[in-house]
């Protein structure tokens, strides 16, 4: 147990984005049941209300479906994982252009460094 | 809502407890009362349960004012640490189960394997840690549609304070139960918080929702409170 949260964000968002980071990476396959809200609750010891409206919320945004009696799921669609990605993605970008323009880099020299970074990383593996 | 304070003041002699304050609960919340001591939070829980009665004002739980026999719909975990030495954990869950009707006899001996405690063994032979488990296994086990924790995790290290907050979401019916509990553990503990209420000198300084807390605030519990002491 004991997840660590930021205390900047609404925990049922932090464990919204856990989800969607599991079902990218393949830990979670489309069309698989989510764990019941207080199997979840338990595994991240959060409180059970705090679940139910992160489950309200990636079925808001199309990422699972609750069956009636059955439980919450993911989606069936093969769009679904790369839409997902793509929001990471460009998630991850958005901090990191912001941090380098905070330390006052251009754009150029932005896509210099990154260049840099990964042939040197190349070169390392 | 399931439990209402109206204008209550309670006094011990001269000194003020709790200052006319007014608060209402909600069916299936967990509610953490945090405050420094002798501000007032274990009067507060006392006077849900029955134990202390207000000089002003009136505490009702579903409606019903409340009374020494409000015992049989609240669960109340005392801060204070005894019990008889010579009794067995299982005489205890024996004991328990012939007071309280609502005594899930199945959900104590489930949790008492959860928690790794021997129904053989003698209290008095368990660690302060086991005797805080035992505490809060005996007073989960009832069905009771409110339950007061008074400082569970006082003076209790890590893993057992774990064990308990693990035990809550395990064992608390959501669907029922409205949870009630006293501590200065704030960071173990507000992960699993629905509301928070700071409670100062006998009076209510605040009371949030702890998401709400973070989206508009940007603030976790802890962060919050210090603001509060400035």
């Amino acid at each position: 147990m004991s997840e660590d949260f930021h205390a900047s964000k609404p925990i049922y968002l932090q464990v919204a984005d856990r989800i969607c980071y599991s079902i990218v990476r393949g830990e979670i396959k489309s069309g698989e049941k989510l764990p019941s809200v207080r199997e979840m609750a338990v595994e991240m010891g959060v409180n059970p209300n705090t679940i139910q409206r992160t489950y309200a919320e990636i079925e808001r945004d199309g990422i699972v479906e609750t069956r009636r009696g059955q439980g919450t799921f993911v989606k069936n669609d093969p769009a679904l994982i790369a839409s997902l990605r793509t929001r990471i993605q460009t998630e991850v970008i958005e901090t990191f252009v912001e941090n380098m323009k905070e330390i006052g880099l251009s754009r150029t020299e932005m896509l210099a460094a990154v260049q840099q970074f990964l042939m040197k990383q190349g070169e390392a593996e | 809502m399931i439990i209402e304070l109206r204008e209550i003041t309670k006094k011990y002699g001269s000194v003020v407890a709790l200052d006319n304050i007014s608060l209402t609960f909600e069916v299936g919340k967990i509610y953490g009362v945090l405050g420094a001591n002798g501000s007032g939070k274990s009067t507060l829980l006392k006077l849900i349960a029955g134990l202390a009665k207000p000089d002003h004002g009136v505490v009702t739980v579903e409606g019903v004012a409340v009374s020494r026999r409000i015992a049989s719909a609240v669960s109340y975990l005392t801060e204070i640490d005894f019990f008889y030495p010579n009794f067995t954990v299982g005489q205890y869950i024996d004991f328990h189960a012939s007071q309280f009707a609502d005594f899930n006899r199945d959900k104590a001996i489930e949790m008492l394997a959860f928690m790794k405690l021997d129904v053989r063994k003698k209290v008095r032979s368990l660690s302060k840690g086991n005797r805080g488990r035992l505490k809060l296994v005996l007073a989960l086990s009832r069905d009771a549609p409110v339950v007061l924790l008074d400082e569970p995790f006082s003076g209790l290290d890590v893993m057992v304070r774990e064990s308990i907050v693990r035990s809550l979401l395990s064992y608390i019916d959501f669907e029922k139960q409205t949870v009630i509990i006293t501590t200065h553990e704030i960071e173990e503990i507000e992960k699993i918080l629905d509301e928070v209420i700071l409670i100062k000198d006998g009076q209510i300084m605040a009371k949030e929702n702890v998401e709400d807390l973070r989206e508009s605030s940007g603030k976790s519990v802890v962060g919050w409170l210090k603001g509060h002491h400035r």
